[in-house]
């Protein structure tokens, strides 16, 4: 394990952003989001979470996939990737860096999808434990550690001093390249960051959902659950927008769609809601046809279907946007304990 | 304003045990001191979940419109302003007033926990109102913030105490007085702005936009059964954004539409995960408006027409725009 001062900070992200585009906590349009770093501006790590998450960056909003164009009786299709960059996000928690390995099981499954698995190989994961959890914050439920983050690399803030240890070969190359900036963390620091981590444990035991339990949504009963008479109150207060959706680190459905440019078609992907009206909507017509069916299809996917598919990994990472973000407070906590118990209540 | 919370169940189960009503729209008790949840209930022995709090800044207006017609008659409880948005919605026949048991409830201002987390109060497990002040206990110790700094933006422009629109009362008289910021300073300032400055001002705030459509969907004035904008047939429906100026284009669009009906509830920005001013469109409209028809504030009563939707001799010309633009 390596240190730095706190002080020096400014040193190694201008050291990391002279060879990668370099992405951190800044305050942007009054957001704490991440932004490109540039000389001056400040990281904040104040905040626990960034408004969009680390997803962002492999699976963006939009991206462009192709170009048609026609010229006579033909028609030219070529590939349109946006640029390539190597890229380093700094300051992911312990949630979003965990919701990496949920979305590399969708898009990684054969055939892989290339746009992301180039993002995923150039992209550089440094994560913070967070020395403050939330009262949102329910990451334990799901077997992660907030104390320790892990990614490519680890970094611990405490005691202005910070705390750097790599955890991959990329993690290792970039600990190499900036080897210069770091100190060794000896025994003393090994020792500061053990008990920083004892703290966070103490914190996340008195967590308002240190009990949430999913106990009820392993194993069988799929159909029960599916067909559970709670879902129609859980339903009544949602809205149908996306937010939820947009802001969750897992959330990963999405949409093709063609732009016409005037003098060509642009076909790109986006970011789709299962809460959506026209969310699948095909020839047919729309095989969820309630805003019931729709709310119930974004749970069950998280709680359901997804572990049924990946040996009962679940599809959230607990950070607790959708707990903030929501318009009506409604979220998959109140959902889970809504679920969990009475089933036939 | 929880002190009325008894007087609000009395309230519920004496309309619901007379049949008076089939159900009751209210909040219901979320996990956190700041999460109650809009919820419907049919039952006198659900009504022990109820609440009514600091928190409960959602406007119940809109849900009028989808269940007010499958659930019979509907008991809702409505702040003052979100008495407007009902009327707006009753003078449109959006709601059918009938169905509706309209229970005006007094409020001291809703309050914003985004507001306090900014302050960088973190952990919070639970939230005392005591007088002026807001006593936050959290998991790293007990924190203390004047309530009027954490009042959501739309409460910091009340439009006072009174219901527009009710049946019956509960509270009211004992409304909070909130010093009232002038609603239309912010457009002000946006007007003193050269036309470059705006445009960089509002291409920057919307480039934040996610569209998850949280302000349309919250919107109780936004109440098409299918938007353009999810209209497969529409030639402009979009999920996310082709290219980097539909999301401008979706809000302006918006704005538009909901202008001379938009009672400034504000919700757009309450609910916009992405801290975007949306409300600034509409009170420019809003201003605009008044300045060219008069007085008018839409959802005052359910029986007004919107000036937009009007016509009088004296209604200003279309070069009048052309000779606002020479005077700014």
């Amino acid at each position: 394990m390596l240190k730095l001062p706190v002080s020096q900070m400014e040193e190694l992200f201008a050291s990391i952003a002279s060879e990668q585009s370099l992405y951190l906590p800044l305050e942007t349009n009054g957001l704490i989001a991440f932004s490109r770093w540039e000389e001056g501006k400040q990281a904040r790590f104040d905040q626990l979470h960034c408004a969009g998450s680390v997803k962002d960056f492999f699976f963006p909003q939009t991206e462009n996939l192709a170009l048609f164009k026609t010229s006579g009786k033909e028609i030219h299709i070529e590939e349109n990737r946006d640029p390539e960059e190597a890229f380093v996000v700094f300051g992911v928690r312990a949630c979003d860096a965990g919701s990496l390995s949920i979305l590399d099981r969708v898009f990684y499954d054969e055939p892989a999808d290339t746009f992301y698995q180039t993002r995923r190989r150039q992209g550089l994961i440094i994560t913070v434990a967070c020395n403050a959890p939330e009262e949102t914050c329910f990451c334990h439920t799901f077997g992660l550690d907030a104390a320790d983050p892990g990614g490519d690399v680890a970094v611990w803030l405490l005691e202005d001093m910070l705390y750097w240890d790599s955890r991959t070969e990329k993690g290792h190359a970039l600990t190499e390249r900036l080897r210069g900036l770091f100190e060794e963390a000896g025994d003393q620091g090994e020792e500061t960051v053990r008990k920083g981590k004892a703290d966070i444990g103490k914190i996340i035991d008195r967590l308002p959902l240190r009990d949430l339990s999913l106990e009820r949504f392993a194993g069988d009963g799929m159909m029960e659950k599916f067909d559970a008479p709670q879902w129609e109150s859980l339903q009544e207060a949602c809205l149908g927008c996306g937010t939820c959706t947009f802001v969750c680190p897992t959330c990963h459905c999405y949409d093709i769609r063609d732009f016409d440019t005037g003098h060509g078609i642009r076909r790109f992907r986006c970011w789709d809601s299962c809460m959506f009206s026209d969310f699948t909507l095909m020839a047919h017509g729309n095989p969820r046809p309630s805003r019931l069916a729709r709310f119930r299809q974004r749970f069950m996917h998280k709680l359901a279907y997804y572990p049924e598919n990946h040996e009962g990994l679940y599809a959230c990472v607990g950070c607790g946007r959708c707990i903030t973000k929501c318009p009506v407070s409604m979220n998959i906590t109140k959902v889970i304990k809504t679920l969990g118990v009475d089933q036939h209540a | 304003m929880q002190r009325i919370i008894g007087k609000m169940r009395e309230k519920a189960k004496e309309l619901l045990e007379a049949g008076t009503v089939d159900a009751v729209l209210g909040w219901k008790k979320g996990d956190f001191a700041y999460d109650p949840t809009p919820a419907f209930f049919y039952s006198t022995d659900e009504l022990d979940m109820l609440a009514y709090d600091g928190f409960c800044g959602s406007n119940l207006s809109k849900y009028l419109v989808e269940y007010g017609k499958e659930k019979g008659k509907v008991l809702v409880f409505l702040k003052p302003c979100d008495t407007y948005s009902l009327n707006q919605l009753v003078s449109e026949h959006r709601v059918d007033r009938e169905n509706v048991y309209v229970v005006g409830v007094g409020c001291d201002g809703m309050l914003d926990v985004q507001k306090l987390r900014d302050k960088g109060i973190a952990g919070i497990e639970e939230i005392e109102e005591a007088g002026e002040d807001l006593r936050i206990h959290t998991l790293y110790g007990l924190k203390t913030c004047p309530r009027d700094e954490a009042l959501l933006k739309k409460c910091q422009s009340c439009k006072g105490k009174e219901h527009k629109l009710f049946d019956d009362r509960i509270g009211a008289e004992e409304s909070r007085d909130i010093a009232n910021e002038d609603r239309f300073a912010e457009v002000a300032e946006l007007e003193k702005m050269s036309p470059e400055e705006r445009f960089a001002f509002w291409r920057a705030a919307l480039s934040s936009c996610i569209r998850c459509n949280a302000c349309r969907e919250a919107c109780p004035v936004c109440s098409c059964h299918t938007c353009i904008f999810d209209n497969a047939r529409s030639g402009v429906d979009a999920k996310a954004n082709a290219s980097e100026f539909e999301e401008n284009l979706f809000h302006i669009i918006r704005a538009f539409h909901v202008a001379g009906r938009c009672s400034d509830c504000g919700e757009c920005s309450r609910v916009c995960p992405q801290a975007i001013p949306l409300h600034l469109l509409n009170r420019k409209m809003i201003k605009d408006i008044q300045s060219f028809y008069g007085a008018f504030q839409a959802g005052d009563s359910a029986d007004q027409c919107s000036p937009l939707l009007s016509y009088s001799p004296d209604d200003i010309e279309p070069d009048a725009f052309d000779r606002w633009k020479g005077v700014m």
